[in-house]
């Protein structure tokens, strides 16, 4: 385990996370944002040994795209948006064509960087998470809130609730409590449950927790006072696991409880122990497992001694968000060679290949994604691609998934995407594109 | 009837939770009593403390060993290496800077911090690590007379038990032991103590370790209410207000300061909150804190400062 964490000490130190030597003006350099440290190493940790070994596996297997090594530096965040921030500025003019784009695995730095990645003309790709209202590439041009934003994730709960319930009418005169990571993040689902509220009738009560969520107690002997039909969990790292304590310790039931795709990961479960068993989750299109793609990481990654995860956690939740995370990237990558040619591509160009990125099922297969998630087709229209999600249960050792496939309700979130980008252009003077005529 | 059942029940709830700040205030408390020094490395070292216990306990666990005997011996372990961490810390840091100001020494703490924190991950690993040594499911009291009853959990309740043995035990090593009042004294000046003979890089020694030891206790209390994991260093935050009201040389000031800190957070968060949007309980120690500071710098068990000019 110590060489394990030495090995990624010394790919950290000199830079090259994932590349093997190669030739300077023939690397596309990718800058790899995250935090293996603080409060939120223990979900940001797998998530970036996955997005690692993604990259690696490309490199190992294929020497790059069509030709054109990966290059990847990762910077420390702390989950801390001065840092996200200056992380950004260091590595955006790096290699050959500067950053491809920029994951910030960070909401908080995803509202920090919004403007400065569209003057810098970098994609910033923001998977299952960000700001929601980027999902309209028209104002966005630059922000790609892929697989599903958390007004997605909003309603794709309400969808599961209503279900449980026996239908959206049984909703009318229920109590659903929202507890929230009080940051960007946990406050980006209210607008939506507002609206789902008012045309469903439910009561809804928001309930935020502090930075970083270790004390919870005044929240839950609230909760248990008002007694909530459902509570919906918006929380990240340690607040995750202490809510689902805390819950057990007030007796409120585990299987009432949904929590967000970022409160659905094995950390979040296990510090509890059995009293986790029954805490459901949204899912981000996949969970945990192992797939065909794995089969190839443990090859031409993990076979050479070069991956970065313990090889047990690998299939876990969050290593295989990596995994999503770091293909639907160097896909797009890949889209754009068509067009510009098979070389290092500078950041506007790969926004256009995330812009017409269009993965069908056979191509997933190809991919050693198929099963995990579904089809993804983005537009200028689109940035999101795809807003689908199904729900799994905690049964105490293992997730298992428990529902069908939902898909979130564009009729109640493009309105107020719709609204709330529109305001934006407003404020920030953006002309908005003209999607019938982007190509 | 309801709504004093609410208030019974976080009143409570915030009282032991203060009791369980107070645990990690004490370790503050002992250093500054002793040394002089604010060491902000106290909740880097609950962090280290509890991952060497922890992962010292599963690997014991995993090898055959008995529960109870894989604790002993997982306490044990820990207490070794904060027996090590205190050597270290007297012999590299605070060593070299014997006689310099309180706020050079204070700074050096900042450095052990990182040090401290970056080590405890690359050695013991940065997950987050299940520690089960007390019961966390909860009592329900007075049924009868408010419906639901009045839920205290036991983890607090053992929490506040452990307080209380620790202060007691403390109180009598300061007062009543040869080295308790040696490191009362090197608290006052270094150079006096030093003069009348007390070996000073002995007395920071053992300070450090004794911290290091009420580290650890913070440590099986916190990790099994969270689980260990880096965020047990963020209590270190939560016990500096306690810290402010009680005093920074009081014993039984960080208990109290714990208990007004827990209870006023928690029922301004239970009652205030809901009216000016929530979420104010980790501000709403520093204000009480605050006002403390306006009446009373010194703390409420504080020792006024009196120096001649």
């Amino acid at each position: 385990m110590l060489s394990r964490r030495l090995l990624f000490a010394a790919a950290v130190v000199s830079g090259v996370g994932a590349v093997t030597p190669a030739s300077a003006q023939n690397e596309q350099f990718i800058p790899m944002l995250s935090y293996r440290t603080g409060a939120y190493a223990v979900n940001g940790v797998p998530f970036a040994n996955g997005m690692h070994d993604y990259y690696m596996m490309i490199n190992e297997r294929d020497g790059g795209i069509n030709g054109v090594k990966l290059l990847v530096e990762e910077c420390e965040t702390g989950y801390a948006t001065d840092k996200g921030v200056e992380c950004y500025e260091r590595l955006k003019g790096k290699g050959p064509t500067g950053a491809a784009f920029v994951n910030p695995l960070s909401t908080g730095i995803t509202f920090a960087l919004t403007e400065k990645t569209a003057a810098d003309k970098i994609p910033i790709i923001t998977m299952g998470y960000g700001r929601a209202d980027s999902k309209n590439g028209a104002v966005f041009a630059y922000n790609f809130p892929l697989l599903g934003t958390y007004w997605s994730a909003a309603d794709i709960a309400i969808q599961h609730v209503a279900k449980e319930l026996g239908g959206a009418d049984k909703l009318k005169g229920k109590k659903i409590s929202l507890v929230y990571h009080d940051s960007p993040y946990g406050k980006e689902p209210i607008p939506t449950l507002e609206v789902l509220a008012k045309k469903h009738g439910f009561e809804f009560t928001p309930i935020p927790v502090t930075h970083p969520g270790v004390e919870q107690k005044s929240q839950w002997l609230a909760i248990r006072q008002n007694r909530p039909d459902y509570v919906l969990l918006w929380g990240w790292g340690v607040m995750n696991g202490t809510a689902v304590k805390e819950a057990a310790a007030v007796a409120y039931p585990r299987d009432k409880m949904i929590g967000v795709w970022w409160s659905g990961a094995e950390p979040d479960v296990t510090p509890a122990g059995d009293q986790a068993a029954g805490y459901k989750a949204l899912m981000l299109q996949h969970g945990a497992g192992k797939y065909a793609v794995h089969g190839d990481v443990e090859k031409h990654v993990y076979a050479k001694g070069k991956g970065l995860s313990e090889p047990a956690k690998v299939g876990e939740v969050l290593y295989n968000r990596g995994l999503v995370n770091a293909m639907l990237g160097v896909e797009a990558i890949r889209k754009a060679q068509e067009k510009f040619g098979k070389k290092p591509l500078k950041g506007e160009e790969v926004r256009w290949g995330l812009e017409n990125l269009d993965l069908s099922a056979a191509r997933l297969k190809e991919l050693g994604f198929e099963g995990m998630m579904k089809p993804v087709k983005i537009s200028c229209a689109d940035h999101e691609g795809a807003r689908d999600g199904r729900v799994m249960q905690w049964d105490g050792k293992a997730w298992k998934v428990i529902s069908d496939w939902y898909t979130a309700n564009q009729e109640v979130t493009e309105p107020i995407v719709k609204d709330v980008s529109a305001k934006y252009a407003a404020d920030k003077k953006i002309e908005p594109r003209d999607c019938s005529k982007a190509s | 009837m309801v709504l004093f059942g609410q208030f019974l029940e976080i009143l409570i709830g915030g009282l032991l939770s203060g009791v369980l700040y107070s645990l990690v205030a004490l370790g503050f408390v002992l250093i500054f009593k002793a040394s002089g020094v604010f060491n902000f490395a106290q909740g880097a070292m609950v962090l280290l403390a509890g991952l060497a216990l922890v992962r010292s306990l599963d690997l014991l666990v995993a090898n055959g060993f008995p529960f109870w005997t894989a604790i002993i011996l997982g306490l044990v372990f820990a207490g070794i290496i904060m027996a090590v961490t205190a050597w270290l810390v007297e012999r590299f840091v605070l060593g070299p800077l014997v006689n310099q100001d309180g706020l050079t020494l204070f700074m050096s703490t900042i450095g052990a911090t990182f040090v401290l924190e970056g080590a405890s991950q690359m050695i013991f690993g940065s997950d987050v690590y299940p520690l089960r040594l007390f019961p966390t499911d909860a009592w329900f009291l007075f049924e009868s007379s408010f419906p639901g009853g009045i839920l205290v959990n036991k983890l607090d309740v053992w929490g506040g038990l452990i307080a209380g043995i620790l202060v007691a035990g403390l109180a009598i090593f300061f007062q009543r032991t040869k080295t308790g009042r040696a490191l009362r004294a090197v608290a006052d000046d270094h150079a006096a103590a030093q003069s009348v003979g007390i070996p000073i890089s002995w007395i920071w020694f053992v300070v450090w370790l004794v911290a290091g030891l009420v580290a650890l206790v913070a440590a099986t209390v916190w990790g099994t209410k969270l689980g260990v994991q880096f965020s047990i260093t963020f209590l270190a935050l939560k016990a500096l207000p306690v810290l402010i009201i009680g005093g920074f040389t009081s014993i039984p000031g960080a208990i109290v300061g714990g208990l007004i800190v827990g209870a006023g957070e928690k029922l301004a968060e239970g009652f205030l909150g809901p009216h000016i949007g929530g979420g104010i309980e980790y501000w709403f120690a520093y204000v009480l804190a605050l006002a403390v500071l306006l009446v009373r710098p010194q703390g409420l068990f504080g020792e006024r400062i009196i120096e001649r000019i």
